[in-house]
């Protein structure tokens, strides 16, 4: 059987939307550019489907799914302890940050309650991976823009806080630390003075970059009024962390919905930026780092005494219910819905990860702009692939 | 249950027990008010959240009243509970062969889950009020001869890439979401990987070590299933 033309076009722009192939057409619609699973732009193997008129895009089609690696379904054979493990990897530049809100949802359904140290050291924790996670997004952010310099940067001062990390928990990118009803262990001697000397370092980073990235006219030219996101559109698609606040939208879970963390006992601000423009949402996650070296030093101050981990039983049975605990990680909010039959291990779990909702936005957010904003709007939006295919 | 003085279980009708929640239960109020008896049921846990489950027909429409009447302007996540026990297990005692397929269990109607239900599937999703902690899971029945339920594009943009996750991961059609392609698994896959019956290959081609590794400890009964399985996975 023969094809026309236009049934071979039709098949070929199938097949294209399909995400099977992996060439540049020319068709009657324009063109179609494929970029990724494995672009450099795309920082993991997210694949996006655009088809352009001349420069502009026309339609930009997201494609995951290269890495979904069933973790709700493996987490329904495996027991509460073990599931920390896997959720590690969801997010894997800020992993402790991910086992938080699953404990979290644990405890409130075997209404257990971590001592004050505990949660403490919790919150140190979840900021220190905020602050891994982010300050490694400006260094990557530079690097899509084609400068190589504050890369090197970000890896080199992100190591001060992996090496904090590491000294408590003993593992650089997959601690699995945080049990429920506290902690694996306490803090190391000498911990607190490191780590406010390692924040020191992160302050200056933050400074240099201001200066180093986000003055920079080239980067201010490419970023300020691209890529915008109002606030009813950020909202509807459920986008969350600095992309939701980039927009002016006025909303923390660390300090609106707290879930037993230290965050209600510090003095610390909420950033906003009302433009809703790829540099808002990069100015917006710059402005956490500092801010999170600030939650730092005061939680490393007021550290209270005592144990740190509550007595639960040894082998872990959650009673029945169901518990949905969501908190501010490092990519936006996260959460964890636990359903419980009163077994060792979670009848069903939804993993609410930030990423999938953020990336979410991208078709539409991508309709008429021009080809190298794509990796603009794409960086400044800032996702990581194990949180979007889980 | 452990929560029997922290939470309370009504119906819309009624008139809640525990008056200590006045925001979320303004919420319920205006769910009932503009869906009238489509609201079946809810459940509150005081200072946490609120289930509410609304009829199939006003899934829909339950969405643009929490956006528009009720200010959950944000859209959280949308998903499905498939509350068949897994005729599976928990693969922890497969060192006995599972019969393949294996005898599938009746859905037990004793638990149906916070604000009730009496589907195998049910569609669960979750909206928020920026700026609050204020949240609301809606939950509704998907009929198990024809598993197909409104969708809610129309009410948040959010949605449709939960939907098709939804329809790829249990097999959950949503009427009016044209777009329903898989998002995950490659467009040929058969079969919906969340539904209990599906298998998890991996642990039926290789059985999980489970009790056979675990040695019992000194004073423990080794013939107690329960505590041997989790031995090593627990923490003290």
């Amino acid at each position: 059987m023969t094809l026309t033309e236009a049934q071979q076009l039709g098949y070929i722009n199938a097949q294209a939307a399909d995400g099977r192939i992996n060439v540049e057409l020319e068709t009657d619609d324009g063109m179609v550019l494929n970029m990724g699973p494995q672009h450099p732009a795309t920082h993991g193997t997210l694949r996006l489907v655009a088809r352009l008129d001349g420069e502009q895009v026309t339609s930009a089609d997201v494609m995951c799914g290269y890495m979904h690696r069933g973790y709700e379904k493996l987490c329904e054979v495996r027991s509460y302890p073990q599931v920390t493990t896997l959720v590690n990897r969801i997010d894997w530049l800020g992993s402790f940050a991910n086992e938080v809100p699953f404990i979290l949802a644990a405890e409130q359904l075997m209404e257990v309650e971590a001592p004050p140290r505990a949660m403490w050291i919790r919150t140190i924790l979840f900021e220190l991976s905020r602050i891994a996670n982010v300050s490694l997004f400006i260094g990557d952010l530079a690097l899509q823009l084609g400068a190589q310099t504050p890369a090197f940067y970000a890896f080199r001062d992100r190591e001060f806080v992996l090496n904090q990390i590491e000294s408590v928990t003993g593992g650089r990118f997959h601690p699995n630390f945080d049990r429920i009803g506290g902690l694996k262990d306490d803090l190391p001697k000498g911990w607190i003075a490191e780590t406010k000397a390692a924040m020191v370092r992160l302050r200056a980073f933050c400074d240099e970059m201001e200066g180093l990235v986000y003055g920079n006219e080239i980067f201010q030219t490419r970023t300020r009024g691209v890529g915008i996101i109002p606030a009813k559109v950020a909202q509807s698609y459920g986008l969350s962390g600095a992309n939701l606040r980039g927009s002016g939208v006025d909303w923390d879970l660390r300090r609106d919905a707290n879930v037993g963390l230290a965050y209600d006992q510090l003095d610390w601000k909420v950033w906003t930026h009302p433009d809703g423009d790829s540099y808002s949402r990069c100015w917006v996650r710059l402005q956490e780092v500092r801010e999170a070296t600030k939650i730092v030093d005061q939680l490393c101050d007021g550290l209270p005494g005592g144990g740190i981990m509550a007595k639960v039983p040894r082998i872990i049975k959650v009673p029945e219910g169901e518990a949905y605990v969501a908190t501010e990680n490092p990519l936006g909010a996260m959460g964890y819905y636990v359903v419980s039959k009163g077994d060792t291990g979670p009848f069903r779990v939804k993993i609410r990860s930030a990423s999938f909702n953020n990336i979410s936005v991208a078709s539409w957010l991508l309709r008429g702009v021009y080809v190298p904003d794509i990796i603009t709007i794409l960086a400044s939006l800032y996702f990581i692939l194990g949180d979007i295919d889980r | 249950m452990a929560d029997d003085t922290a939470a309370t279980t009504t119906t819309a009708a009624d008139t809640l027990e525990v008056a200590s929640d006045d925001r979320r239960e303004a919420l319920l109020a205006v769910f009932s008010e503009h869906l009238g008896d489509a609201v079946l049921d809810s459940h509150l846990k005081v200072g946490q959240a609120l289930w509410i489950r609304v009829a199939t027909a006003a899934w829909g429409e339950a969405a643009l009243v929490a956006r528009n009447e009720a200010g959950l302007e944000w859209f959280d996540f949308l998903s499905a509970i498939d509350w068949l026990p897994s005729p599976y297990g928990r693969y922890e005692d497969s060192s006995v062969d599972v019969p393949f397929p294996p005898p599938m269990p009746e859905r037990s109607s004793a638990v149906p889950g916070y604000a009730g239900g009496d589907s195998r599937l049910q569609v669960l999703a979750s909206v928020a009020r920026p700026g609050t902690d204020l949240r609301v899971l809606l939950k509704v029945d998907v009929p198990d001869d024809d598993p197909r339920v409104p969708t809610w594009i129309r009410a948040y943009s959010g949605a449709a890439w939960h939907e098709r996750e939804t329809h790829e991961m249990f097999g959950i059609g949503f009427d009016g979401n044209a777009d329903l392609r898989h998002i995950y698994l490659p467009s040929e896959f058969e079969g919906h990987p969340l539904r209990k019956e599906f298998p998890l290959l991996a642990r039926v081609v290789k059985p999980w070590p489970g009790i056979v590794d675990v040695e019992p400890m000194p004073g423990e009964d080794p013939d107690d299933d329960d505590d041997a399985t989790v031995a090593e996975g627990s923490e003290t």
